[in-house]
């Protein structure tokens, strides 16, 4: 694999931008933390400090709320028509666009993500996300009832009212529009608390929400800690629905606040350890082999597989995420860093074989080499846990009887792929998995109309499409007598 | 421009006054006059007198001249201007006067061969209906924007052509117009199939697919909002079009096709074929390459669209066709606002209401001022036409108990309405569209007070050159005379006398026509069982002619069939495909 890691590079590709935004976004103002506090945020390619944000907590999160609840109970945004919140929504996506250079490198300053990519594909697909949900603002229909007596039934379809959406640091753009496009087309109010890793991009965008129109307090940004800030948004008794992508384990942690303080809704996006199935009927050529983290190769093929995966992670290019050539860039930070080396570690203990890397890459930075473990069995630690970073899994199959309960042992179900020409077993299986998205022949296939989200640990609730946006709506039925109706 | 030559040179002094002063504010960059605030000098001016009463020998002694070139005249056939395969051209006309605003080439047959070819290619090739939605709406959304920029001059150019108020095209229709390609533009990525239950084990599918090659024909009163009726979701949907227009209107379409090719729009994928119905229409209708027809227009004609749809190639059609409205007062109602309400559901030819205003005066909805508003939340002054439109509530039945009240109020309202030059900002109704049209209301009035109905007010024409007429308010009028059983398509008010709830009911339904109704009451139940008992496809509650993009608008018997806006109308431009296929031990059916 070629070498880009030094993380020093970066001014030879772009002009890294002026961190503009560190403090937290609240009632349309950038203000800082009660406490004072603020925290580091790290560059993820050599470590250093990128900028001091405002440290939010209880506090600021209490203001936060009361910012959108207002801005809920009285403002205009529940109040003016669906269409006048998406020409608002409308301009957000245009100024997204337009800035989507410095958005992009304060993703791959703050998160390692890949400039090219960013630039190219999340901060557009971002501002996608906001004209899909724009164009869907004035397209929430209820429902007239079929009543079984003189009874005129109808349901209104709601805003659900002030929404927690809290982000991770893996797609900080795309998460942060996919939870906040659909709420703010339904008429919600909302505070986002992104990722403690990648706090500026949010940041930046609430600037810019600003600038586009849309009224203060309808969207406020607190950055902070997950035990702090994510907490008090969880367990706050002024928030009607908490939105979350992150751990399984911290989803838990959500779930219980919720429960534990005023019921609020809940919809979870956690982990996943989505099994790829490739049947030997497949194209081994294909790019999909590369993108699961359990990778069933049927027995015909595998050999072949294998083969071709390592010739591919032997040219994956590693390093500074501003580089157009690279293809991987660095963890998101030491914790993850270091967490991914251990569970490679753990793999080697456990008797899986190591094919390809399994190292630091360079010296500088969280780099890790691509890695490839062969001969890995369905109870190891690496085929059961969320690694979370570039570690493939290996295991050959017989049957696709054998291949679909192996790939459902698992806890999670967030996604599955499937390789095969055949359209039997690409449909059987599709059926089988116990998963939310299944792709076939195709991988990480993502669409603004394309609803995402988990089975079992993986989560509930969806993210993306229309089924995201009624999310964010509750349904009052309203019930009246109906007198000498010529029909019921 | 050949146009703008004509018409100023048939015209007075002031005119050409008014022409260098319209120049010399364009031209000129230190002057803060624009030309639009030119068009609302108001009465009292040097223009002499804007405010034509009804015993004038004409309506408009000094035109305003419109702002505006007339740029496109030709056909709009795969992405190029071109003249008729003729060479034939026909003349449109400013109602206002009756001249010749220009030559527009005429479409026939061969015409419609040649965009039908077009369209069949674009949808065939692509790449329009291949194109992503998102790329689809993108274009939409593009051309609206630009539709945006452009509204003066195309608001300009619907008064011209058609005689609607300028301030009605300019802040009401343009606004509607734009809001309504956004509404469809959100649809394009958004059009779901279902997958679908089997009884045994098989995967199904629905795809919802654009039809192909759609041809739509569209009336005069209305000439952008139809346009967009028709185009907007039809193109959502990723189907190409030839479009045929009014011969009557025949300008802002083709302007607003040039404005679509402009946003990104593939040649090919609309065609628009200026015309005759017995030409251009009919070839339309009976093309065996057009796999879908929709039109909008008089019953009459749509019947004859619908024998030529079955006997060519069982195309399916959507039909929007003609009214006969009731408009039903109560004895509870506000009777003020109900007379306000019941006025511009007749004399209207304007959507309006609360979409519009909220696009015009921001995003915050003011609360109703009943008392100081009695027809708008907040609105200006509302602005109104002649009573050209398909919904007009032309049959008002009012209760006994309210019944001399609300006539002499109706009549006193009619009798304040201003006429004349749609241009000028104190007008209320500019003229009826054409000779044929300002005769046919002519020979109602005189077959109402032939039948006895009592004339309240108006009754003739407004001076000798144009078509106004007068507000003209019936009452005393029966069910069986003509005025309340035809579509009258001008400015005549039938008011008729009720007691009871189901005899409204009975009365309101004995029409061939179903379009639209208004109920007007504060009683919940009345309300309910009426919005269930009447026959019609829009039933208006304490409002009328609210026309939201997303207000599926359409018509009971012989008013029409399949609805137009909303989620509703992009069924009239998709066909569903039913995909099987056998299942392999599924884990569940």
């Amino acid at each position: 694999m070629a070498d880009k890691s030094n993380g020093y590079l970066a001014d030879s590709f772009i002009n890294i931008p002026e961190i503009k935004f560190t403090k937290l976004f609240i009632n349309g103002e950038f203000v800082d933390a009660i406490s004072g506090k603020r925290f580091e945020t790290i560059d993820p390619r050599n470590g250093e400090v990128i900028a001091r944000v405002a440290e939010g907590d209880t506090e600021d999160v209490d203001l936060a709320v009361k910012a959108a609840r207002q801005a809920f109970d009285h403002g205009p945004w529940p109040r003016m028509p669906g269409h006048a919140r998406g020409r608002l929504m409308m301009k957000f996506a245009d100024l997204v666009e337009q800035h989507a250079e410095e958005a992009a490198a304060l993703d791959t300053m703050d998160a390692g993500k890949l400039y090219s990519i960013g630039k190219l594909l999340d901060i557009p697909v971002g501002a996608a996300s906001l004209r899909y949900y724009a164009g869907a603002a004035d397209k929430i229909h209820g429902e007239t009832l079929k009543m079984s007596r003189e009874l005129h039934g109808y349901t209104l379809v709601e805003p659900v009212g002030v929404v927690g959406h809290i982000i991770p640091w893996n797609f900080p753009t795309n998460m942060f529009f996919m939870k906040t496009a659909p709420a703010l087309a339904a008429g919600c109010t909302m505070v986002v608390k992104p990722a403690e890793q990648t706090p500026l991009s949010a940041l930046f965008y609430a600037y810019l929400s600003k600038l586009a129109g849309i009224p203060d307090g309808v969207l406020n940004v607190v950055t902070g800690f997950g035990a702090t800030a994510g907490a008090a948004i969880a367990s706050h008794m002024d928030i009607d629905k908490v939105s979350f992508t992150g751990s399984t384990e911290v989803g838990r942690l959500v779930m219980q606040a919720a429960a534990t303080s005023n019921l609020k809704h809940v919809s979870l996006e956690l982990g996943g350890k989505s099994p790829v199935i490739v049947f030997d009927d497949a194209d081994p050529d294909g790019e999909v082999c590369v993108a699961g983290s359990r990778v069933f190769v049927q027995e015909g093929i595998y050999d072949e597989v294998v083969n071709k995966l390592v010739e591919k992670a032997k040219n994956w290019t590693v390093g500074d995420p501003f580089d157009p050539n690279v293809k991987q860039g660095p963890q998101v930070d030491k914790k993850q860093f270091e967490r991914v080396l251990s569970y490679i570690e753990q793999g080697k203990r456990d008797g899986a074989s190591l094919l390809f890397g399994g190292k630091q890459h360079g010296k500088n930075g969280y780099y890790i080499q691509p890695t490839i473990f062969i001969d890995v069995e369905d109870h190891m630690v690496v085929a059961q846990e969320e690694i979370f970073g570039p570690v493939m899994s290996l295991m050959k199959f017989k049957t696709i009887e054998e291949a679909i309960e192996r790939a459902n042992s698992t806890k999670y179900g967030l996604a599955a792929g499937i390789v095969t020409k055949n359209i039997d077993t690409a449909n059987t299986v599709s059926r089988s998995i116990r998963a939310g998205v299944v792709w076939i022949n195709c991988y990480f296939a993502f669409d603004n109309d394309c609803p995402y989200g988990g089975y079992k640990l993986s989560g509930f609730g969806r993210d993306l499409g229309m089924e995201a946006l009624y999310k964010y709506t509750q349904t009052k039925s309203v019930v009246t007598p109906i007198y000498n109706s010529p029909w019921l | 421009m050949l146009g703008l030559i004509r018409f100023c040179s048939s015209m007075a002094a002031a005119a050409r006054r008014l022409s260098s002063l319209i120049s010399r504010s364009l031209s000129s960059s230190s002057s803060s006059t624009s030309p639009s605030s030119l068009l609302f000098l108001r009465g009292g001016s040097c223009w002499g007198r804007s405010l034509s009463r009804y015993s004038t020998a004409a309506v408009v002694e000094n035109p305003i001249i419109p702002p505006v070139d007339v740029k496109y005249s030709k056909l709009l056939i795969d992405g190029q201007f071109v003249d008729s395969a003729s060479g034939k051209t026909f003349a449109t006309y400013d109602p206002r006067t009756g001249d010749v605003i220009t030559h527009v080439a005429e479409g026939d047959a061969e015409d419609i061969n040649r965009a039908v070819t077009a369209a069949r290619k674009a949808f065939d090739e692509g790449p329009w209906p291949k194109m992503s939605a998102y790329e689809r709406s993108r274009i939409l959304f593009k051309f609206a924007d630009l539709v945006e920029k452009h509204s003066e001059e195309l608001a300009a150019l619907e008064t011209w052509n058609s005689g609607k108020l300028f301030r009605q095209a300019a802040k009401d229709e343009i606004p509607m117009f734009v809001r309504l390609f956004r509404y469809y533009a959100g649809w394009a990525d958004k059009i779901h199939g279902l997958t679908v239950p089997a009884d045994g084990p098989h995967h199904v599918q629905t795809l919802h697919e654009p039809i192909g090659v759609a041809g739509q024909i569209i009336p005069w009163n209305f000439p952008l909002i139809m346009f967009v009726w028709k185009v907007g979701p039809a193109l959502a949907c990723g189907n190409t079009i030839v479009l045929k227009t009014a011969e009557q209107t025949p300008l802002t379409a083709l302007y607003a096709g040039k404005l679509l090719h402009e946003a990104g729009l593939p040649p090919g994928v609309l065609n628009i074929v200026s015309g005759f119905g017995p030409t251009a229409g009919a070839a339309l209708a009976s093309h065996m390459d057009v796999d879908k027809l929709a039109f909008t227009g008089s019953t009459e004609t749509g019947k004859t669209v619908l024998e030529l749809a079955a006997k060519s190639n069982l195309k399916p059609v959507t039909l929007e066709l003609g009214g006969k409205s009731p408009f039903i007062v109560f004895a509870d109602a506000d009777i003020d606002r109900a007379v306000e309400l019941a006025h511009f559901a007749l004399f209207f030819n304007q959507v309006s209401s609360v979409i519009i205003l909220s696009l015009v005066i921001g995003f915050i909805p003011q609360k109703p001022d009943v008392a100081k508003e009695p027809l708008f939340y907040g609105s200006r002054t509302p602005s109104n036409e002649e009573g050209q439109c398909c919904c007009a509530g032309s049959r008002t039945y009012v209760h006994e108990s309210v019944y001399d009240e609300f006539v002499e109020k109706a009549a006193a309202r009619a009798r304040r309405r201003t006429v004349g030059d749609p241009f000028k900002e104190d007008i209320e109704q500019g003229p009826q569209i054409d000779p044929e049209q300002f005769e046919k209301i002519l020979r109602y009035i005189k077959s109402g007070i032939e039948s006895n109905a009592k004339l309240e007010c108006g009754g003739d024409k407004i001076g000798s050159k144009g078509y106004f007429i007068q507000p003209t308010v019936f009452s005393d009028v029966k069910d069986d005379m003509l005025i309340a059983q035809d579509e009258i398509f001008g400015p005549v008010q039938s008011i008729l006398k009720f007691r009871d709830l189901d005899e409204v009911i009975r009365r309101a339904n004995s029409t061939r026509y179903g379009l639209a109704s208004g109920v007007f009451t504060k009683n919940i139940d009345t309300a309910n069982t009426l919005s269930r008992a009447l026959r019609a496809g829009t039933v208006w509650v304490n409002c009328f002619d609210v026309f939201d993009a997303a207000i599926p608008f359409g018509g009971y018997k012989m008013s029409g069939i399949g609805r137009e806006k909303g989620v509703y109308s992009l069924d009239n431009y998709l066909q569903v495909k039913a995909v099987v296929t056998p299942l392999k031990d599924p884990a569940w059916l």
